[in-house]
Protein backbone atom coordinates (compact mmCIF):
# COMPACT_ATOMS: atom_id res chain seq x y z
CA UNK A 1 0.00 0.00 0.00
CA UNK A 2 2.73 2.24 0.67
CA UNK A 3 4.05 1.55 -3.02
CA UNK A 4 0.83 2.19 -4.37
CA UNK A 5 1.18 5.61 -2.37
CA UNK A 6 4.86 6.61 -3.14
CA UNK A 7 4.12 6.50 -6.96
CA UNK A 8 0.54 8.30 -6.82
CA UNK A 9 1.91 10.76 -8.63
CA UNK A 10 1.96 9.20 -11.79
CA UNK A 11 -1.09 9.17 -14.18
CA UNK A 12 -1.94 5.20 -14.05
CA UNK A 13 -4.92 3.92 -11.77
CA UNK A 14 -3.84 1.58 -9.16
CA UNK A 15 -6.03 -1.70 -7.98
CA UNK A 16 -6.69 -2.69 -3.88
CA UNK A 17 -4.00 -4.78 -4.63
CA UNK A 18 -1.44 -2.07 -5.33
CA UNK A 19 -0.88 -2.95 -8.59
CA UNK A 20 -1.69 -0.61 -11.82
CA UNK A 21 -5.45 -1.45 -13.20
CA UNK A 22 -4.29 -1.75 -16.51
CA UNK A 23 -2.25 -4.33 -16.70
CA UNK A 24 -4.42 -6.26 -13.89
CA UNK A 25 -6.97 -5.89 -16.58
CA UNK A 26 -4.78 -6.90 -19.58
CA UNK A 27 -3.83 -9.85 -17.83
CA UNK A 28 -6.68 -10.92 -17.24
CA UNK A 29 -7.69 -10.05 -20.94
CA UNK A 30 -5.26 -12.29 -22.41
CA UNK A 31 -6.24 -15.59 -19.91
CA UNK A 32 -9.53 -14.77 -21.71
CA UNK A 33 -7.64 -15.06 -25.03
CA UNK A 34 -5.87 -18.00 -24.51
CA UNK A 35 -9.64 -19.36 -24.07
CA UNK A 36 -10.59 -18.23 -27.17
CA UNK A 37 -7.63 -18.95 -29.55
CA UNK A 38 -7.58 -22.53 -27.69
CA UNK A 39 -10.69 -23.12 -28.94
CA UNK A 40 -10.01 -22.13 -32.49
CA UNK A 41 -7.05 -24.59 -32.35
CA UNK A 42 -9.05 -27.49 -30.99
CA UNK A 43 -11.55 -27.03 -33.74
CA UNK A 44 -8.66 -27.34 -36.08
CA UNK A 45 -6.72 -30.33 -34.09
CA UNK A 46 -10.64 -31.97 -33.90
CA UNK A 47 -11.03 -31.71 -37.98
CA UNK A 48 -7.70 -33.17 -38.53
CA UNK A 49 -7.21 -36.10 -41.22
CA UNK A 50 -11.03 -35.53 -41.42
CA UNK A 51 -11.09 -33.94 -45.02
CA UNK A 52 -12.13 -36.06 -47.67
CA UNK A 53 -11.38 -34.34 -50.33
CA UNK A 54 -7.80 -32.30 -51.28
CA UNK A 55 -5.07 -30.10 -50.99
CA UNK A 56 -4.26 -32.06 -47.70
CA UNK A 57 -2.13 -30.15 -45.15
CA UNK A 58 1.15 -32.33 -46.42
CA UNK A 59 0.73 -31.25 -50.05
CA UNK A 60 0.17 -27.67 -49.75
CA UNK A 61 1.99 -26.32 -46.11
CA UNK A 62 4.75 -24.63 -46.78
CA UNK A 63 7.87 -25.16 -43.84
CA UNK A 64 10.53 -23.52 -45.13
CA UNK A 65 8.38 -20.78 -46.11
CA UNK A 66 6.58 -20.31 -42.64
CA UNK A 67 9.68 -21.27 -40.57
CA UNK A 68 11.24 -17.65 -41.68
CA UNK A 69 8.03 -15.77 -40.93
CA UNK A 70 8.21 -17.61 -37.23
CA UNK A 71 11.50 -16.56 -36.96
CA UNK A 72 10.53 -12.52 -37.97
CA UNK A 73 7.82 -12.60 -35.39
CA UNK A 74 10.32 -13.86 -32.66
CA UNK A 75 12.40 -11.08 -33.35
CA UNK A 76 9.64 -8.79 -33.52
CA UNK A 77 9.22 -9.72 -29.74
CA UNK A 78 12.83 -9.14 -28.93
CA UNK A 79 12.66 -5.53 -30.85
CA UNK A 80 9.32 -5.39 -28.72
CA UNK A 81 10.95 -5.76 -25.30
CA UNK A 82 14.11 -3.96 -26.36
CA UNK A 83 11.59 -0.85 -26.97
CA UNK A 84 10.41 -1.25 -23.47
CA UNK A 85 13.91 -1.50 -22.54
CA UNK A 86 14.48 1.85 -24.19
CA UNK A 87 11.32 3.54 -22.99
CA UNK A 88 11.90 2.76 -19.22
CA UNK A 89 15.86 4.09 -19.64
CA UNK A 90 14.26 7.53 -21.19
CA UNK A 91 16.33 6.46 -24.23
CA UNK A 92 13.97 7.69 -27.26
CA UNK A 93 16.17 7.52 -30.42
CA UNK A 94 16.60 3.86 -29.15
CA UNK A 95 12.70 3.54 -28.70
CA UNK A 96 11.95 4.61 -32.15
CA UNK A 97 14.74 2.31 -33.47
CA UNK A 98 12.83 -0.80 -31.66
CA UNK A 99 9.08 0.33 -31.86
CA UNK A 100 10.06 0.70 -35.86
CA UNK A 101 11.48 -2.50 -35.48
CA UNK A 102 8.64 -4.25 -34.15
CA UNK A 103 6.18 -2.71 -36.87
CA UNK A 104 8.89 -3.65 -39.75
CA UNK A 105 8.83 -7.26 -38.83
CA UNK A 106 5.04 -7.38 -37.73
CA UNK A 107 4.31 -6.18 -41.32
CA UNK A 108 6.90 -8.69 -42.85
CA UNK A 109 5.00 -11.67 -41.11
CA UNK A 110 1.41 -10.24 -42.34
CA UNK A 111 3.42 -10.14 -45.80
CA UNK A 112 4.29 -13.60 -45.46
CA UNK A 113 0.87 -14.75 -44.51
CA UNK A 114 -0.56 -12.84 -47.49
CA UNK A 115 1.29 -14.75 -49.94
CA UNK A 116 0.83 -18.38 -48.67
CA UNK A 117 -3.07 -16.91 -48.45
CA UNK A 118 -2.71 -15.93 -51.85
CA UNK A 119 -0.48 -19.16 -52.82
CA UNK A 120 -3.10 -21.65 -51.02
CA UNK A 121 -6.15 -19.73 -53.25
CA UNK A 122 -4.39 -20.46 -56.39
CA UNK A 123 -3.72 -23.64 -55.18
CA UNK A 124 -7.47 -24.53 -54.92
CA UNK A 125 -7.65 -24.74 -51.12
CA UNK A 126 -10.26 -21.98 -49.73
CA UNK A 127 -12.49 -21.52 -46.73
CA UNK A 128 -14.71 -23.76 -48.26
CA UNK A 129 -13.03 -26.53 -50.55
CA UNK A 130 -12.77 -29.04 -47.05
CA UNK A 131 -12.37 -28.72 -42.98
CA UNK A 132 -8.68 -28.40 -43.38
CA UNK A 133 -9.14 -24.90 -45.05
CA UNK A 134 -12.27 -23.70 -42.75
CA UNK A 135 -10.26 -24.45 -39.51
CA UNK A 136 -6.54 -23.32 -40.98
CA UNK A 137 -7.91 -20.43 -42.44
CA UNK A 138 -10.37 -19.02 -39.69
CA UNK A 139 -7.65 -20.29 -37.04
CA UNK A 140 -4.74 -18.38 -38.51
CA UNK A 141 -6.82 -15.56 -39.95
CA UNK A 142 -8.08 -15.05 -36.47
CA UNK A 143 -3.82 -14.68 -35.68
CA UNK A 144 -3.32 -12.76 -38.39
CA UNK A 145 -5.72 -10.19 -38.00
CA UNK A 146 -4.48 -9.88 -34.17
CA UNK A 147 -1.16 -8.97 -35.52
CA UNK A 148 -2.64 -6.53 -37.48
CA UNK A 149 -4.24 -4.78 -34.60
CA UNK A 150 -0.89 -5.32 -32.79
CA UNK A 151 1.00 -3.53 -35.86
CA UNK A 152 -1.48 -0.66 -35.75
CA UNK A 153 -1.47 -0.30 -31.68
CA UNK A 154 2.92 -0.17 -32.30
CA UNK A 155 2.72 2.72 -35.50
CA UNK A 156 0.28 4.74 -32.67
CA UNK A 157 2.95 3.84 -29.94
CA UNK A 158 5.94 5.04 -32.44
CA UNK A 159 3.80 8.47 -33.50
CA UNK A 160 3.27 9.00 -30.11
CA UNK A 161 7.16 8.41 -28.90
CA UNK A 162 8.10 10.52 -32.22
CA UNK A 163 6.24 13.32 -30.75
CA UNK A 164 7.97 12.97 -27.27
CA UNK A 165 4.87 11.60 -25.58
CA UNK A 166 6.47 8.39 -24.38
CA UNK A 167 8.61 8.35 -21.46
CA UNK A 168 9.43 6.70 -18.64
CA UNK A 169 6.93 7.82 -16.89
CA UNK A 170 4.70 6.70 -19.65
CA UNK A 171 6.36 2.91 -20.06
CA UNK A 172 3.77 1.08 -18.71
CA UNK A 173 1.69 2.34 -21.70
CA UNK A 174 4.47 0.51 -24.29
CA UNK A 175 4.68 -2.51 -21.24
CA UNK A 176 0.44 -3.51 -22.16
CA UNK A 177 1.17 -3.12 -25.90
CA UNK A 178 4.26 -5.30 -25.20
CA UNK A 179 1.95 -8.43 -23.82
CA UNK A 180 0.08 -8.05 -26.78
CA UNK A 181 2.63 -8.65 -28.78
CA UNK A 182 4.06 -11.22 -27.01
CA UNK A 183 0.95 -12.88 -26.61
CA UNK A 184 0.13 -12.59 -30.50
CA UNK A 185 4.13 -14.33 -30.06
CA UNK A 186 3.16 -17.42 -28.14
CA UNK A 187 0.09 -18.06 -29.80
CA UNK A 188 2.22 -18.15 -33.17
CA UNK A 189 4.87 -20.34 -31.15
CA UNK A 190 1.45 -22.98 -30.53
CA UNK A 191 0.31 -22.63 -34.32
CA UNK A 192 3.57 -23.18 -35.73
CA UNK A 193 3.65 -26.29 -34.18
CA UNK A 194 0.38 -27.70 -34.10
CA UNK A 195 -0.16 -27.00 -37.22
CA UNK A 196 2.51 -26.56 -39.59
CA UNK A 197 5.05 -29.34 -38.07
CA UNK A 198 2.87 -32.00 -36.17
CA UNK A 199 0.98 -32.86 -39.75
CA UNK B 1 22.07 -15.36 -15.09
CA UNK B 2 21.08 -13.56 -12.16
CA UNK B 3 23.43 -11.41 -12.42
CA UNK B 4 22.24 -10.32 -15.66
CA UNK B 5 18.73 -9.36 -14.13
CA UNK B 6 18.52 -6.27 -12.64
CA UNK B 7 16.15 -5.20 -9.87
CA UNK B 8 12.40 -4.67 -9.29
CA UNK B 9 11.58 -0.95 -10.29
CA UNK B 10 8.51 -1.21 -8.34
CA UNK B 11 5.80 -4.26 -7.85
CA UNK B 12 3.77 -4.40 -10.48
CA UNK B 13 5.30 -2.23 -12.96
CA UNK B 14 7.73 -5.74 -13.74
CA UNK B 15 11.93 -5.83 -13.55
CA UNK B 16 13.47 -5.85 -16.35
CA UNK B 17 16.72 -7.26 -17.49
CA UNK B 18 19.62 -6.50 -19.09
CA UNK B 19 19.51 -5.54 -23.23
CA UNK B 20 21.99 -7.83 -23.45
CA UNK B 21 20.00 -10.86 -21.61
CA UNK B 22 17.36 -10.00 -23.92
CA UNK B 23 19.67 -10.70 -26.98
CA UNK B 24 20.25 -13.87 -25.67
CA UNK B 25 16.72 -14.67 -25.01
CA UNK B 26 16.41 -13.94 -28.81
CA UNK B 27 19.31 -16.24 -29.55
CA UNK B 28 17.74 -19.19 -28.07
CA UNK B 29 14.47 -18.87 -29.56
CA UNK B 30 16.29 -18.69 -32.70
CA UNK B 31 17.90 -21.94 -31.99
CA UNK B 32 15.21 -24.25 -30.89
CA UNK B 33 13.36 -23.13 -33.96
CA UNK B 34 16.31 -23.93 -36.22
CA UNK B 35 16.28 -27.26 -34.08
CA UNK B 36 12.53 -27.65 -34.45
CA UNK B 37 12.28 -27.56 -38.47
CA UNK B 38 15.64 -29.67 -38.46
CA UNK B 39 13.65 -31.94 -36.46
CA UNK B 40 10.72 -32.47 -39.48
CA UNK B 41 12.99 -33.40 -42.04
CA UNK B 42 15.40 -36.02 -40.03
CA UNK B 43 13.48 -39.49 -41.13
CA UNK B 44 15.16 -41.09 -38.11
CA UNK B 45 13.32 -38.86 -35.53
CA UNK B 46 9.88 -39.64 -36.97
CA UNK B 47 8.92 -41.82 -34.16
CA UNK B 48 10.19 -39.19 -31.57
CA UNK B 49 9.10 -36.12 -33.49
CA UNK B 50 5.95 -35.12 -31.52
CA UNK B 51 7.16 -35.63 -28.19
CA UNK B 52 10.44 -33.52 -29.55
CA UNK B 53 8.39 -31.02 -31.23
CA UNK B 54 5.90 -30.64 -27.84
CA UNK B 55 8.92 -29.38 -25.69
CA UNK B 56 10.46 -27.32 -28.06
CA UNK B 57 7.44 -25.65 -28.29
CA UNK B 58 6.58 -25.39 -24.66
CA UNK B 59 10.31 -24.39 -24.05
CA UNK B 60 10.07 -21.50 -26.45
CA UNK B 61 6.42 -20.62 -25.09
CA UNK B 62 7.65 -20.46 -21.34
CA UNK B 63 11.19 -18.45 -22.60
CA UNK B 64 8.29 -15.51 -23.91
CA UNK B 65 6.14 -15.70 -21.21
CA UNK B 66 8.74 -15.62 -18.44
CA UNK B 67 11.57 -13.08 -19.59
CA UNK B 68 9.95 -11.30 -22.44
CA UNK B 69 6.57 -10.89 -20.77
CA UNK B 70 8.13 -10.72 -17.20
CA UNK B 71 6.34 -13.02 -15.27
CA UNK B 72 9.95 -14.17 -13.64
CA UNK B 73 10.01 -10.83 -12.31
CA UNK B 74 6.52 -9.55 -11.74
CA UNK B 75 3.96 -10.12 -9.25
CA UNK B 76 2.28 -13.26 -8.37
CA UNK B 77 -1.14 -12.49 -9.05
CA UNK B 78 0.00 -11.51 -13.14
CA UNK B 79 1.12 -15.19 -13.38
CA UNK B 80 -2.29 -16.22 -11.46
CA UNK B 81 -4.21 -14.41 -14.17
CA UNK B 82 -2.81 -15.54 -16.90
CA UNK B 83 -2.38 -19.67 -15.78
CA UNK B 84 -6.17 -19.42 -14.68
CA UNK B 85 -6.63 -18.90 -18.66
CA UNK B 86 -3.68 -21.67 -19.60
CA UNK B 87 -5.04 -24.03 -17.75
CA UNK B 88 -8.46 -23.60 -19.05
CA UNK B 89 -7.33 -23.45 -22.42
CA UNK B 90 -5.14 -26.69 -21.87
CA UNK B 91 -7.74 -29.03 -20.76
CA UNK B 92 -10.30 -28.01 -23.09
CA UNK B 93 -8.13 -29.04 -25.81
CA UNK B 94 -6.72 -31.50 -24.70
CA UNK B 95 -10.18 -32.98 -23.82
CA UNK B 96 -11.75 -32.73 -27.22
CA UNK B 97 -8.61 -34.07 -28.92
CA UNK B 98 -8.94 -37.28 -26.61
CA UNK B 99 -12.97 -37.08 -26.90
CA UNK B 100 -12.88 -37.21 -31.00
CA UNK B 101 -9.31 -38.60 -31.81
CA UNK B 102 -8.17 -40.97 -29.00
CA UNK B 103 -11.75 -42.56 -27.54
CA UNK B 104 -13.01 -43.28 -31.32
CA UNK B 105 -9.68 -45.33 -31.83
CA UNK B 106 -10.55 -47.29 -28.97
CA UNK B 107 -13.69 -47.91 -29.85
CA UNK B 108 -15.53 -46.44 -26.92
Amino acid sequence: MAEATAVAHDDHHYSSTGLPSWKVGFWAFIGSECLFFASLISTYLVYKGRSVTGPFPEEILNIPLTSVSTFILLMSSLSMVLALDAVQRGNRRLTLIWLAGVIVLGAGFLGFQAYEFNHFVHEGLTLGTNVFGSSFFVLTGFHGAHVTAGVIWMITLWILAARGKIGPADSLKVEVAGLYWHFVDIVWIVIFTLVYLIQ
Amino acid sequence: MSSEVATHVQEGNGGHASPGFYWAIGGILTVITAVEVAIFYIPALAGAMVPLLLTASATKFLLVVMFFMHLKFDSKIFSGLFLAGMVLATFMTVALTVLFHVLPRLGA
